[in-house]
């Protein structure tokens, strides 16, 4: 009996269970004590925000249409996903940096990658398509968990540097599991980096669902134990989603050290297209989820305000539908690619032996040109 | 980002005195730091301990705790956060308190580490340096006494070096945190105390260079690290057996200067290795291959090594029956047909 009342004690130090929300399912904007505290973003970045989820949406749809006629090799869809990412992506600066997962695609669009680059590992051309410095983003990390080191490394080489820069980094719920989050948040915490981390509770690792990922009430309770603040957000709520980021953001550039925001989302497609969720979910979860779309809602609000006239509306529809043609052709577009830069880019300073096996290919190429001539 | 650097100026050679190879490890660092404020060193008891074999000794005192400081005990986090401050610019040499603790930041290394600058197409590359003390012969418990090089050799991306003595000691080290690739820098613990009269700065041969440290002409033997003395040793012992004994010390298992040792070979037309670590699999594997293919027509007979068993490291009251000896090295010497050549 007294552990429980101890459990229950100790509970009330921890994020709350209800997650935190500003708007809705319905598009009413929240009061009370379920904002914990925040408040709603004006109506200017509630439109970009609403534009960006419209255009992501769009890129993400075209994306697994052109994986199912075998354009890609593999893409791990974002569909349900995007008041999380783009909420959180766009809380941070163009001068911090960006830790993303492999699931992270409309975040990269979101920090203004081109979707050729953000798809070149996903279309199997390079392991990485894009300029990680330029973009201050690094690659789409496969290992789980791992990336969120890094970015708590960036994050306190910055901080010697005394640079005011932030590093986000996004991890699933699965990858909470992994011993590297475990690490990430307790050398973020005793180093009080600047970091942010964003948990992606779709609630499904692949097939996994979150109850054999934790015992814990919510993701976002991890945080307690590692000495830094975690806040369980409606990931569907794009509006508290960025509130939340923004203010963990302004806190860690301020010296205030980490935080822990688990976004409560769902992963409407499958987890790659490889995969056959009919094995492992009912489509009424899948239904009641798709009720919960995280694009209608804030639509749901910007109408209700007069914020979202129709010029705006179809201006947005035009921007998707013009990246979605680009997207179309830069994925069809033959590759060019050179078999001998697997070379060069192992080491710094090229190394003999490389450069043999280098030789060999190229003679190898000639030959087969040769041949075919 | 702002990675500034300073660098200082000549820094004439002090007279020479006698150093142990941790001292000569802990000179390295003390001057890299000095001249490159990039330089960033932590680990296990790093700090205020100056490291457990006190490789670290003093540093901190010296250049404070933004420079050199104690982390959370972990080393895929080690690992991992030196990736992200290698991104931003920043030199970090972290230390893997023993071989074998070196495991659960195996992740980092062979899927980060060692892939970064090949993913990014050159972009980013990592000029970090993981400092492993490695290999048997200390007494040590279980865990202890690993030697794991040939997992991160046979690791493309990486750069693996072991130095033997105090002089390659300092110098290696000075170019590994120079390097812009990074490097797993092995230290054999058995050697932390071998002594050697040096002025510093010294610049040995170039790290990648393996060196013929005891010339001859009937064999060539190639150790790295631990076993460069005991090839020493056996080269010593068989001048007895009227065999004169050229031996290598490889210094570098990735790159492999495959030239210093052909040429050795060539001119002996027999050539073995030895190693600490087990043999099914290990370096010596490699060694063999490459001196084969290479020389083949040279050879007077096969490739031998002289290594470890094939068993996990044993206890301490067991290590001398399981590492290699200047004994053993005879005997597999004895074992060539000689006449045959
Ligand atoms: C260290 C590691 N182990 C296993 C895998 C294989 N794997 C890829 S994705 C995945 C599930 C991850 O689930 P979660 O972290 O919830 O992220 P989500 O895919 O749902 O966004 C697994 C097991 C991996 N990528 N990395």
């Amino acid at each position: 009996m007294s552990l429980n009342v101890e459990h229950d004690a100790a509970r009330r130090a921890l994020p709350s269970e209800k997650p935190l929300r500003l708007l809705d399912n319905a598009g009413h904007a929240v009061t009370g004590a379920a904002t914990g505290g925040f408040s709603l973003p004006g109506t200017e970045t509630l439109l970009d925000l609403y534009r960006k989820m419209v255009v992501a949406r769009r890129f993400d749809v075209q994306v697994t249409a052109l994986t199912k006629q075998g354009r890609l090799a593999t893409y791990p869809s974002a569909y349900g996903q995007e008041a999380c990412e783009i909420g959180a992506v766009s809380a941070i600066t163009a001068d911090d940096w960006l830790f993303p997962t492999y699931r992270e695609s409309v975040a990269l669009l979101t920090r203004g990658i081109d979707p050729g680059d953000i798809l070149k590992s996903f279309r199997g051309d390079w392991h990485s398509g894009y300029d990680q410095r330029a973009h201050r983003t690094s690659t789409q990390t496969t290992p789980l968990a791992t990336q969120a080191l890094h970015a708590v490394g960036l994050a306190h080489a910055a901080r010697l540097r005394h640079d005011p820069i932030v590093a986000l980094t996004f991890m699933g719920d699965g990858a909470t599991s992994e011993g590297d989050a475990h690490e990430a948040f307790n050398f973020a915490a005793v180093w009080q980096t600047p970091t942010v981390f964003i948990v992606q509770n779709n609630q499904f690792a692949i097939s996994v669902p979150l109850s054999r990922q934790t015992h814990a009430a919510t993701l976002a309770d991890k945080a307690v134990g590692y000495g830094m603040p975690g806040f369980h957000v409606d990931g569907n709520d794009v509006a508290a989603v960025y509130a939340v980021t923004r203010a963990a953001v302004d806190r860690a550039r301020a010296g205030g050290g980490p935080t822990l925001i688990e976004g409560l989302t769902y992963r409407i497609e499958a987890h790659t297209n490889s995969d056959d969720p009919t094995r492992y979910r009912h489509a009424r979860d899948v239904e009641h989820w798709k009720r919960r779309d995280p694009i209608e809602r804030l639509e749901k609000y910007l109408v209700s305000e007069g914020a979202l006239t129709e010029a705006t509306r179809s201006e947005i529809t035009d921007a998707a539908e013009a990246l979605a043609t680009h997207t179309r052709e830069v994925i069809t577009a033959e590759a060019e690619l050179d078999p001998l830069e697997l070379f060069d880019h192992v080491y710094a300073n090229p190394r003999a032996a490389l450069l043999e096996q280098r030789a060999r290919l190229e003679a190898e190429l000639a030959e087969a040109a040769a041949e075919s001539r | 980002m702002t990675a500034t650097k300073t660098r200082s100026g000549g820094g004439a050679a002090s007279a020479p005195t006698q150093l142990t190879m941790a001292g000569a490890l802990n000179a390295a660092l003390r001057d890299a730091m000095a001249e490159d404020d990039r330089v960033v060193v932590y680990g296990e008891d790093v700090g205020p301990l100056g490291g457990v074999f006190r490789v670290t000794d003093g540093l901190q005192q010296q250049f404070g705790d933004e420079r050199i400081w104690d982390s959370p005990l972990a080393e895929s986090g080690i690992v991992g956060t030196a990736i992200g401050m290698a991104i931003y610019g920043m030199r970090p040499v972290v230390e893997m308190q023993f071989d074998a603790f070196s495991y659960p930041a195996f992740e980092q290394i062979v899927s980060h580490v060692a892939k970064m600058r090949n993913r990014t197409k050159g972009r980013v590359s990592l000029p970090l340096v993981v400092r492993i003390p490695c290999a048997g012969a200390i007494g040590g418990v279980e865990h202890h006494s690993d030697s794991s090089e040939s997992y991160w050799a046979s690791t493309p991306g990486l750069t693996v070096v072991m130095p033997s003595n105090p002089a390659d000691a300092y110098s290696m080290l000075r170019e590994a945190i120079a390097s812009d690739d990074p490097v797993i820098f092995m230290e054999p613990k058995s050697r932390y105390w071998a002594k050697a009269p040096l002025a510093l700065p010294v610049t040995t041969a170039p790290m990648d260079r393996a060196l013929v440290v005891r010339e001859g002409s009937d064999v060539t033997l190639i150790g790295y690290g631990p076993t460069v003395r005991t090839a020493l040793e056996a080269a010593d012992a068989a001048v007895d057996e009227g065999l004169s004994v050229e031996v290598i010390d490889l210094r570098s298992l990735s790159p492999f200067d495959d030239e210093t040792v052909s040429a050795s070979v060539r001119k002996t037309s027999r050539a073995a290795v030895i190693h600490e670590a087990a043999q099914f699999g290990g370096f010596g594997a490699e060694v063999a291959a490459r001196v084969t293919e290479r020389n083949f027509y040279h050879l007077a007979a096969p490739v031998l090594r002289i290594t470890g068993f094939d068993i996990p490291y044993p206890s301490p009251k067991l290590e001398e029956y399981h590492l290699p000896t200047a004994d053993r090295v005879l005997a597999a010497l004895a074992s060539w047909e000689w006449d045959l050549s």
